[in-house]
């Protein structure tokens, strides 16, 4: 007599297999649909800390897109890093806005239609009309975010008072114990406001230029370090520098908000401005999806979300992005002093004329002023 | 007629040993001799909006051998890289010494294998770490603040690139001047002793002598390492002031002046071949002859 034995459930199922294996399909489905939409991939060539998920994982996942980062530190680090790739590697780039007329002549990006952006919610008329943004009427890159440098110090070593003047890098307390944050043209143009050029603080003829070069050496005593991103951060934190030029809130605000005893100011004689604005890489196969992202970056979700970014937070540049970042983060909005009637409100800094905005020179060339920045590490 | 029966012998032997040589020849010359050349090409070119041009000036040798800070950086380098080099010999010659005589066979093998493991981990993770023991709030000044001394400032000077140094050659050297002393004859370290050769002087005529190629060669290679070497400068020394690989980076983070920051490094290149050339000799020169 033959004896049969129980099949298998995979084999022949029960009705209770069917059951189980039918539940286990239909959850599952979501996920395979998932899996065979294929993921777009998208490659950005931004500063530290924009391709990171706190930023653009919600775009992802909404979307079905991957960013693929590459990250730069300096605007002619960035010019390098395009001009090295064939056309249409990078599909979304992030530039410093001083560098976007470069970007531009070089034929790097292209044309964008201003009427797929917010331009009449902008905080500051200014932003909607960005300097090297525009040419002949056509726009071709969108400012997102900003922020401030000025004096940044340990406040156990300098006082606010203080901090409120360049002068406090020559302080004796601070004697070995100033960073260079490693670029020349923030630390040089803080010098050149310290020596009164104001508003043409880029714009220095051969004898501010000297002048600029004399204060600049007067201060090598002081310094302890030149720094990059990384070493900037440590430097601050571990108290090994009690101040730092060339930076402002983008660095002292991640460690303000680890609990260390740092801060940024705007001095008397004036900040700069650093200004960070998308663009579209020529020959980016992509640039339908880029623009949709540049729309997101620049919605209210977008806007706190740049506000808050773990690498370096930068400030809102919309009405609707600012009123949402007063809404779901006040602490933050305070800390950077993005609340009405705050004096140090950047807005009304700009408005009052204390903030110029970040530039290359006019009558130096970049490797004039390298080649000083050489110098001056060497002395 | 044997001449024609052997020709084609020998050209099978050549063929033959040619396909060994081939894969490195090819290597080398499509990975170090074409990029070296390239290089040498690059730094006659110009640089216009960003963009390098090709071209055929000398302003880029002018304009770099003209400046001070060029040739400040490149004593510097040389300084440092020299002493540090001399540095990692003397301290690792004593746990040299150590490993090849006295230790056991076992005891070797495991020092070997302990002195290997540190390149496990990153170069850069390494010099980081010594963040942590060298700052003014670190390890180092905890301990020597208990007996009130210091703080000392370590990070952001030489004494952090040279530790930075020293982490990257010093368990290369250790291992290379082991191996060095180890395949000295006992039989002439036990001659000498035997003739009533005091040990100072057994040092210095048997053992150095006869252990020479190796530790030269040790040497040579920390220097060449740290010569080249751009992260405990950049990160355990504050980029103050700055050593050569430092100035490539600064020379082509602005301007994109890369012909410029190919200047430097040919100069750093020939430099290398120069002193690598003169310590290979002096490693093989036979005693008493040049």
């Amino acid at each position: 007599m033959t004896k049969f034995q129980k099949s298998s459930g995979l084999i022949a199922p029960s009705r209770r297999d069917l059951l189980r294996y039918g539940t286990a399909g239909a959850l599952a489905a979501p996920f395979v649909g998932r899996a065979w939409a294929q993921t777009t991939e998208i490659n950005m060539l931004a500063w530290y800390g924009h391709g990171e998920p706190g930023i653009v994982g919600a775009f992802e996942e909404a979307n079905n897109v991957k960013f693929v980062p590459k990250y730069y530190a300096g605007g002619d680090n960035m010019l390098a890093l395009i001009a090295q790739s064939p056309p249409g590697t990078y599909d979304v780039i992030l530039s410093d806005a001083e560098f976007v007329q470069q970007l531009n002549a070089a034929g790097y990006i292209e044309p964008l239609d201003a009427a797929d952006y917010p331009f009449d919610d902008m905080l500051y008329p200014d932003f909607a009309k960005f300097p090297g943004h525009w040419k002949d009427g056509t726009l071709y890159s969108m400012m997102v975010r900003f922020g401030h440098l000025g004096v940044s110090y340990n406040t156990t070593a300098i006082s606010a008072e203080d901090a409120m003047s360049y002068k406090c890098f020559w302080n004796d307390g601070v004697k070995g114990k100033v960073g260079h944050f490693d670029w020349h043209l923030p630390s040089l143009g803080m010098i050149s406001l310290y020596n009164g050029n104001g508003a043409g603080l880029w714009d220095l003829d051969d004898g501010k230029w000297d002048a600029v070069q004399e204060t600049t050496m007067s201060l090598r005593p002081q310094v302890g370090g030149y720094f990059d991103y990384g070493g900037t951060f440590n430097s601050l934190k571990n108290g090994e520098m009690l101040a730092m030029c060339g930076i402002g809130d983008w660095i002292t605000g991640v460690l303000e908000k680890d609990g260390a005893t740092v801060a940024s100011v705007i001095p008397e004689e004036g900040g700069i401005q650093w200004t960070e604005s998308y663009c579209i890489g020529k020959g980016s196969a992509k640039a339908d999806l880029v623009k949709t992202f540049i729309q997101y970056m620049l919605s209210p979700e977008g806007q706190v979300k740049s506000a808050q970014m773990a690498a370096y937070p930068g400030n809102c540049i919309t009405k609707a992005g600012l009123a949402m970042l007063n809404e779901v983060d006040p602490a933050e909005a305070k800390r950077t002093h993005q609340v009405t009637g705050d004096p140090m409100n950047p807005i009304t800094l700009i408005e009052t004329g204390r903030i110029h905005y970040r530039d290359i020179p006019v009558q130096q060339t970049l490797e004039d002023w390298n080649d000083f920045w050489s110098e001056y590490k060497n002395a | 007629m044997v001449g024609e029966t052997a020709h084609p012998t020998a050209m099978t032997q050549r063929l033959y040993a040619l396909t060994f040589r081939l894969p490195l020849i090819l290597w080398y010359g499509a990975f170090f001799v074409g990029p070296l050349l390239f290089t040498v090409a690059m730094s006659f070119f110009l640089v216009k909006n960003y963009r390098m041009v090709e071209a055929f000036e000398t302003v880029n040798w002018a304009r770099m051998f003209s400046r001070g800070f060029f040739w400040d950086a490149y004593w510097r380098t040389l300084g440092l890289a020299g002493m540090a080099a001399g540095l990692a010999s003397l301290l690792a010659f004593p746990a040299a010494w150590a490993l090849a005589f006295r230790a056991t066979d076992t005891q070797r093998r495991w020092a070997i294998s302990l002195l290997i493991i540190p390149f496990f981990t990153s170069y850069l993770v390494r010099v980081f770490s010594w963040y942590v023991i060298l700052a003014e709030q670190g390890v180092v000044n905890a301990i020597i603040g208990t007996v009130g001394i210091g703080p000392i400032t370590m990070l952001n000077t030489m004494i952090g690139t040279t530790v930075g140094y020293l982490t990257l050659v010093l368990p290369l050297v250790v291992i290379l001047q082991t191996l060095a002393l180890s395949s000295i004859d006992r039989d002439l370290i036990q001659a000498a002793g035997n003739l009533g050769c005091p040990p100072r002087r057994l040092l210095w005529r048997v053992i150095l002598p006869t252990a020479k190629t190796g530790l030269i060669i040790a040497a040579l290679i920390a220097f060449i390492l740290c010569f080249g070497d751009f992260v405990s400068p950049y990160y355990l020394g504050g980029s103050k002031p700055p050593t050569l690989p430092i100035l490539i980076i600064d020379t082509t983070k602005s301007g994109q002046q890369w012909p410029r920051a190919a200047v430097v490094a040919i100069v750093m290149i020939v430099t290398l071949l120069a002193i690598a050339f003169a310590a290979v000799t002096a490693a093989y020169a036979k005693r008493g002859k040049t």
